[in-house]
């Protein structure tokens, strides 16, 4: 008998006999026979299974923090001791839903405190406890926007991630939405005036980033103004509103965005966890988990599930999302990090992260290089180098340095253009490093 | 005049206008009701499908269309106080207004000695 499979042949063969099937493989008749044959090679020991690892982890570029100059969603930031050793307790790393508040209180609250700390980075009224990934959040709030007023037609800024305008097109593929890309002007901001004539009585919502993709900052307050009832989705990066007005101030309706940045290894991109906010008025059309606090009858305060007739598993085919899975332990994880932070040390962490910026983009100017764009940035800025950047920036991987992102992946008419960031995990040193590095002849 | 529905929805018939509510019977059943997801008003319902529902601190309830036609007016104070519907389902908690486009429908419905009866042996 194999010692992690309880079952007898012969166990196997009763129960087969009783569910009135021959073989273990009848059960597995709706699986496309794609799929069938795994080729899974036979088990090995254990210490042949370490050793092969190793050598496959060996083939890894590991790159030193202080030496990544790309962002684009997915920040190099510093994460207190603190936040993996508690995050890491099996309390929190349970796949367990917290369907029975009573035994879940532990877990309820956690993701209370991070709704809270959401809300208030966000300057929302509520906030879900959380989703895979800013991308499925923003496709969320897209839905969300046409569960809201009906409507078909999304005006998406040209600034927004392009995998998250995948991610949208995806989800929103079924619903029958129309997408209209709004371009940009010569700050880099979302065209004012172009939105301003895109607008009609079919807009459901207009998505805009802050900052946005190319890491210049959006007039919120002016898009505002031009977007009659639209519902406004904003997608931002959580360590920016720690230095920037919120959206919130400007009449965001809906504010998404990616927690990785809140104490979340850079994990070769995942896993992630997207957050979503929005207001008191439209939460009952928001998707996802929402956990709320309340008294017990002994007037002890509790917290449990709340709304869930929202949720698929109360009533599927009227659900608002399909979305119940939420990244709880990443979320958890958020919270651990907002808390040992506090809003002080967000707040120093963005601001260094913006002088570090600001002094890579000042160094490579003097080197030659000519940013994209004049609109102000916060830790991102696009920057224009030759026309074949995409080869530079392998030779400068080669070189144990993370370059700008080739916006020519995304862009065709960007080719010659990376996508610069730095933050707090920069020196002074790395920078003035990475310059040279780039003023060098062969690359 | 009322009617009512088996599924526990009465009618009230004014000409065409049909207005609409659920019972003292249904409102006891759900429970306190936290929440009721009105239609828009001009969408058109149908006789027996479900047009809207109501939240309960149990459950969700669909609530169906007891006569056909088109949504005429909605009970807007429910969206501040859902309450209504627990404290004077067949007065105040009223749903919404239907212009009905088929009277003969309502001939269909239970006049209040059947429904009684039909309470009774649902208990």
């Amino acid at each position: 008998m194999h010692p992690y499979i309880p079952h007898t042949d012969e166990e196997i063969k009763q129960m087969l006999h009783t569910i009135g099937v021959q073989h273990l493989d009848d059960l597995y008749k709706d699986v496309p026979v794609t799929i069938k044959d795994l080729r899974i090679p036979e088990g090995l020991d254990e210490f042949t299974v370490v050793s092969l690892l190793k050598s496959l982890a060996d083939k890894n570029k590991v790159i030193e923090k202080s030496k990544i100059f790309m962002g684009a969603g997915i920040y190099a930031h510093y994460i207190p001791q603190v936040v993996k050793a508690l995050a890491s307790r099996p309390e929190f790393v349970t796949a367990y839903t917290p369907y029975q508040a009573e035994v879940s209180q532990g877990t309820l609250q956690a993701l209370f405190e991070y709704q809270t700390m959401i809300c208030e980075l966000t300057g929302m009224e509520v906030a879900n406890s959380s989703m895979y990934d800013g991308a499925s959040a923003l496709a969320e709030a897209i839905l969300m926007a046409h569960r809201i007023n009906g409507k078909h037609k999304i005006l998406m800024s040209k600034a927004v991630h392009p995998e998250y305008v995948q991610t949208s097109h995806t989800y929103a593929s079924a619903q029958k939405l129309s997408f209209k890309q709004i371009p940009l002007d010569n700050f880099g901001r979302t065209d004012l005036q172009i939105l301003k004539e895109s607008i009609d009585e079919n807009t459901c919502a207009v998505v805009i980033q802050y900052p946005n993709f190319f890491g210049v900052i959006e007039d919120l307050k002016a898009i505002k103004e031009n977007i009659k009832d639209a519902v406004f989705i904003v997608v931002v990066e959580p360590f920016a509103l720690s230095v920037l007005e919120s959206p919130a101030t400007f009449g965001a309706d809906i504010v998404v965005g990616d927690g990785q940045p809140l104490g979340i290894p850079m994990n070769y991109g995942g896993p992630t966890v997207g957050f979503l906010a929005t207001l008191e008025k439209h939460v009952r059309k928001m998707p996802g988990r929402l956990i709320g606090e309340t008294k017990d009858i002994e007037g002890n305060t509790g917290y449990v599930m709340i709304l869930q007739t929202r949720e698929q598993h109360i009533r599927r085919e009227k659900a608002t999302s399909n979305i119940c899975t939420n990244h709880a332990l990443m979320a958890v994880t958020n919270a651990i990090f907002m808390s040992t932070m506090g809003p002080d040390g967000l707040r120093e962490v963005a601001k260094r992260s913006y002088s570090n910026a600001h002094y890579l983009a000042d160094r490579m100017k003097e080197k030659g290089f000519n940013l994209l764009f004049d609109g102000p940035f916060f830790n991102e800025f696009a920057v224009r180098f030759t026309r074949d950047y995409d080869s530079k920036w392998r030779k400068i991987f080669e070189r144990g340095v993370l370059g700008p992102l080739p916006l020519g992946w995304y862009f065709e008419e960007y080719r010659d253009c990376g996508l610069a960031c730095a933050t707090e995990v920069n020196t002074k040193q790395s920078i003035d490093e990475f310059v040279e590095l780039l003023g060098c002849d062969e690359l | 005049m009322k009617k009512y529905a088996k599924t526990h929805e009465w009618v009230k018939v004014d000409g065409k206008i049909a207005t609409v509510g659920i019972t003292n019977f249904a409102q006891d059943k759900l429970g306190d009701v936290v929440y009721v997801d009105l239609p828009q008003v001009g969408k058109e319902v149908k006789k027996g499908t479900a047009f809207m529902s109501i939240e309960s601190v149990k459950a969700a309830s669909d609530i169906y269309a007891p006569v056909s036609g088109k949504v005429v007016q909605v009970n807007t104070k429910l969206n501040d106080q859902p309450e209504l519907v627990n404290k004077d389902p067949e007065g105040e908690g009223w749903l919404v207004k239907i212009e009905m486009v088929n009277q003969a429908e309502l001939n269909d419905l239970l006049d209040e000695e059947a429904y009684k009866k039909l309470c009774e042996e649902e208990g």
